[in-house]
């Protein structure tokens, strides 16, 4: 989306592509920061890059469906996709069952071309409007499918991950459940995160974290309140210095309001998932493509390292969609038009100026 | 060049003492708008003043919520290179991003950390006025010391209460920022009370009520308690304005005053 376009002032520096860190999966980004991707290209996009290293992200569930796990899903797939080193912490029994359900990539290169071209000729019938987009994601994707590595995998949310990126040593699990405090907890982050220390200049590898459903209920840690804050900041100081992300899900609706608040404002990057209700008929009206739609996420802040300009996105909440069933795909939220003669007027003033890059979808 | 926010809180003046001297700034923020950059501003401000006072302005910074590369990197962008001032002796850091994570054992630790925290400001504080210096001291953030007070509120208030003795004592001012929003829900926030009352200028930053926009980030309220009116009565007076976050600067402007 915009994203990037509002970041770089005038006088940002024009890094080469040649110049980003030969480690699979990172790329930099402004303010000497490197990015991790998320899993989901569009997310990517959304956020100006994908998370950065060193920074926190955390993202509230909906209480009534699990859509925060599609998140981590990928965040954890990606990861293990690079052969990245990961810790899953979760209140199950048994977390390592829940690498069983991760999605795996899309790895034939010659289904993906094909993709695009569908989805640019869908673009062209459907709304052509979109077109300032796809202009945008073109030479990012022909330039990341060189690399061997891509930064980004597209996943298949139907098939599960193959077994040789889980049977690696760099996979780690744990459960929140067994200890009565956050100590044993603490201790594996920090062992997990000392591997990853960053020393001026050279990065050897990233990390990732990933810790599902923090203080839900049935951990032993649910009230202590101070104890689970305290957690989160020393893993936030941790994480500041170690080239690692730590993606957190936490129940907003379980806890109380000012400890939300606490937790919201230790984010560096703040998400959170709705479900959308099955029958809505007002919003059904309100939306195109609400059919399509599993949920809705919000964007609530995007990380500030290294920078105090906040980072303004044109719109904050997108729509969760499944393509073909298989791909987790996000769009901004599109009014539906009320009757006909609505539509074409606003095409008419929006986009015609926008359209000038030039390529085949040009009026 | 003056801009709103340094009227507001009377940096302005063209005395060569810094206008804050003896004042509690406290910067009140919520998440949907960042304050961080108004304590920025101010460090700016404090350590590149006119170039006739500079010479004796230092700084202590006691960051919860950032390591000094943060700080480094965004205070250079605004014109201000914070390693060198470090190494001239006008700026000190004090780290307590990297506390160790409290064990059950040690339950006394939050308070005890804070009052080793002021035994060591006192005395860089009592270091640096023998040498005749201006000192201000910046707090970041007010929530994560409560954290690393293990919630106890009245050992961060104890804090405070003695960081303002120091304003007395040693004429320096102090900058906090806080998170307003944390306590919006509680029923007596005694904390945020107490802050907005020892406070001197009280600055808040809160979103549009018309939500995000790319030209402007949000608006800020300045409450400036000791200043005086046109007829010179002393009273206090309320600020109002908009404000963009740049990397080099801040633009401030009235609301729709933007050219």
């Amino acid at each position: 989306m915009a994203t990037p376009r509002t970041r770089a002032s005038s006088f940002s520096r024009n890094v080469p592509s040649t110049a980003a860190p030969q480690v699979p999966g990172v790329k930099s980004g402004p303010n000497g920061t490197l990015f991790l991707s998320s899993g989901i290209s569009d997310l990517d996009k959304i956020l100006g890059g994908g998370f950065p290293l060193g920074s926190l992200v955390v993202v509230m569930e909906d209480p009534e469906a699990p859509h925060h796990m599609l998140l981590l899903r990928n965040f954890m797939s990606q990861g293990l996709v690079l052969n990245q080193p990961l810790l899953y912490a979760s209140p199950a029994k048994d977390p390592r069952g829940f690498l069983g359900t991760l999605p795996s990539p899309v790895s034939s290169k010659d289904d993906k071309p094909l993709d695009r071209d569908s989805e640019q000729e869908k673009g062209l019938r459907i709304a052509w409007q979109y077109k300032k987009y796809f202009g945008e994601n073109q030479p990012n994707s022909n330039s990341q499918r060189d690399n061997k590595f891509e930064f980004c995998n597209e996943f298949d949310l139907r098939k599960p991950l193959q077994r040789q990126f889980l049977s690696g040593q760099r996979v780690e699990c744990m459960s929140t459940q067994d200890s009565s405090d956050l100590a044993a907890l603490h201790d594996r982050c920090a062992t997990f995160l000392k591997q990853f220390f960053r020393t001026d200049g050279n990065i050897s590898g990233a990390g990732r974290i990933a810790i599902q459903s923090f203080c839900a209920p049935q951990c032993t840690y649910f009230d202590k309140e101070w104890h689970v804050l305290s957690f989160i900041r020393s893993l936030r100081s941790m994480i500041r210095s170690s080239n690692a992300v730590v993606i957190l899900s936490f129940p907003p609706s379980l806890l109380s309001p000012s400890f939300s608040k606490r937790l919201q404002h230790m984010a560096d990057t703040l998400l959170s998932v709705r479900a959308i209700p099955d029958e809505d008929k007002d919003l059904a009206k309100l939306l195109t493509g609400y059919q399509d739609m599993i949920g809705l996420l919000s964007v609530h802040k995007v990380a500030r390292i290294n920078t105090q300009v906040p980072i303004i996105l044109e719109a904050a909440t997108f729509s969760i969609k499944l393509q073909k069933r298989k791909f987790l795909v996000l769009e901004c939220l599109n009014q539906a038009p009320v009757d006909g003669s609505s539509g074409t007027s606003y095409a008419t003033s929006g986009s015609c100026s926008v359209s000038s890059k030039g390529g085949s979808l040009d009026f | 060049m003056d801009n709103l926010l340094d009227r507001a809180l009377g940096l302005d003046g063209r005395g060569d003492r810094w206008p804050l001297l003896g004042k509690v700034v406290l910067v009140e923020d919520c998440v949907e708008t960042g304050g961080a950059f108004v304590v920025h501003h101010i460090i700016k401000r404090f350590l590149s003043p006119q170039p006739a006072a500079a010479s004796n302005h230092s700084l202590i910074l006691v960051a919860f919520s950032q390591p000094l590369s943060h700080y480094d990197r965004v205070l250079r962008k605004l014109g201000c290179n914070l390693v060198a001032q470090r190494d001239n002796d006008r700026f000190l850091f004090f780290d307590m991003l990297n506390l160790r994570f409290p064990d059950r054992d040690d339950v006394k630790t939050g308070s005890s950390v804070l009052v080793s925290l002021f035994e060591k400001i006192y005395n860089a504080v009592r270091a640096l006025s023998a040498e005749k210096n201006c000192i201000t001291i910046v707090i970041d953030d007010i929530a994560l010391m409560e954290v690393v007070a293990n919630g106890s509120s009245d050992s961060v208030l104890d804090f405070l209460h003695y960081c303002r003795t120091l304003t007395s004592e040693f004429d320096c001012s102090v900058v906090a920022l806080n998170h307003g929003d944390i306590y919006s829900t509680t029923e007596k926030p005694m904390l945020m009370l107490n802050l907005e009352y020892l406070s001197s200028i009280l600055v808040r930053a809160e979103p549009l009520a018309t939500g995000s926009a790319v030209d402007v980030h949000g608006q800020l309220m300045v409450f400036n308690k000791g200043e005086h009116d046109r007829q010179g009565t002393p009273g206090s007076k309320v600020h109002n304005f908009h404000f963009r976050v740049k990397e080099n600067s801040v633009d401030f402007f009235y609301p729709g005053g933007r050219g």
